[in-house]
């Protein structure tokens, strides 16, 4: 079945990766900016990483015939640091006419601290004053429920931001329902441990349905499978639901809520459109890459 | 769209070694902490001794339940800061 990956890290990932990614049915990827595993030096390690999700990694991508997307921020992690993140954001504006970037991402809390709460705030109105979609990060295990609902507060505090231009991942059982209920789109993240499996993240379909719902992998440098996405249509199979409805979940999903960026281009779509009308993923090699160096 | 969940008879015939698998591993990662001498008094003790209560708990949602447990609580009175004014 085809699908979309729509949040995983490839400049964590090897180019075999991305092969995998192509003979499983992957049609294309978001990539969130993120922490690298370490803090920045400066504002500059920020503009090299901002080039390499818009020049490079699509590049790599397309070898695979899959589309690469993109989100631009300063993590929640190294917002701690207030100044940085400053300087950071003023570095975001110029690439916001590329055509991969979706939007700005993922932004969100870590450790619910002021600060993290102040850069936050900074990027949603970037966001805003940009008419830029928005993906957010929700913190991790024991800080998960109190960040997803602090940052849900600061998204009701600013009205220019309409909810379903806002996608809240790494949702779990005590966070969807704030979520949905809120009017925003939210996306379960399928991690070996620290959060969904794709047995769980079946679950929370059966009791939520698919609405504003979308699955992912957050593949990257950590304990993570980047063909985590196969598995949860594996599992949806398993259980016996339509194909209409792992369709919803695992492509049309994503498409409804990228198709919102003001720089989406629906003459990627077009030429997929053979491929978005069969279900099956056909048994031929994908492209292989052309040139390695 | 809505989605069925199997019925009650087929998701635990379909899931029963998967559960009992799971049980085995709790039991024995309980049973691996008591071998190392006395339990330290580590909060996260309550915690898992909360989650395996809730275990046994006969209505529905105690995944949520059970994530709660390990979670910090929210206060909806958090102070927030504002926005500074742009130029």
């Amino acid at each position: 079945m085809y699908y979309i990956d729509p949040h995983i890290h490839m400049v964590s990932r090897i180019t075999d990766d991305y092969e995998r990614l192509a003979r499983c049915g992957c049609l294309a990827v978001s990539e969130p900016a993120f922490w690298a595993g370490f803090d920045r030096a400066s504002a500059y390690g920020f503009l090299d990483y901002f080039r390499h999700l818009v020049e490079f990694e699509p590049k790599r991508a397309g070898q695979f015939g899959i589309r690469h997307f993109c989100w631009l921020c300063i993590n929640a992690k190294e917002a701690e640091n207030v100044s940085l993140a400053r300087e950071v954001i003023s570095l975001i504006p110029q690439f916001l006419d590329r055509p991969n970037v979706l939007g700005i991402g993922e932004i969100g809390l870590n450790k619910n601290t002021r600060n993290e709460a102040i850069v936050f705030l900074e990027q949603v109105d970037l966001a805003a004053r940009y008419d830029e979609l928005i993906l957010i990060h929700t913190p991790h295990l024991e800080d998960k429920y109190m960040g997803t609902r602090m940052i849900i507060d600061m998204l009701r505090s600013d009205s220019r931001i309409r909810a379903e231009r806002v996608l809240i991942d790494h949702v779990e059982e005590h966070t969807i329902r704030h979520a949905l209920e809120g009017g925003y789109w939210c996306a379960m993240t399928l991690y070996p441990t620290t959060k969904c499996t794709p047995q769980r993240a079946a679950d929370l379909i059966e009791m939520y349905g698919t609405e504003r719902v979308l699955v992912n992998s957050a593949g990257d440098w950590g304990p993570s499978d980047p063909l985590a996405v196969p598995k949860f249509i594996q599992e949806m199979k398993r259980r016996g639901h339509s194909e209409e409805v792992i369709r919803r979940v695992v492509l049309e999903n994503p498409l409804a809520f990228f198709r919102q960026s003001r720089r989406w281009s629906r003459e990627w779509e077009t030429s997929l459109n053979g491929q978005l009308l069969t279900s099956e993923v056909p048994r031929t090699e994908p492209a292989l890459a052309q040139t390695r160096s | 769209m809505t989605v069925a969940s199997l019925p009650a008879q087929e998701a635990l015939n379909r899931y029963f070694l998967e559960l009992r698998c799971k049980l085995l591993d709790i039991a024995a990662i309980l049973d691996r902490i008591d071998r190392g001498g006395p339990a330290p008094a580590d909060p996260r003790l309550e915690q898992v001794r909360q989650a395996l209560r809730e275990l046994t708990s006969t209505s529905s949602g105690r995944a949520e339940r059970i994530q709660l447990i390990f979670s910090r609580p929210y206060d909806p009175n958090w102070e927030r800061p504002s926005l500074p004014r742009r130029p």
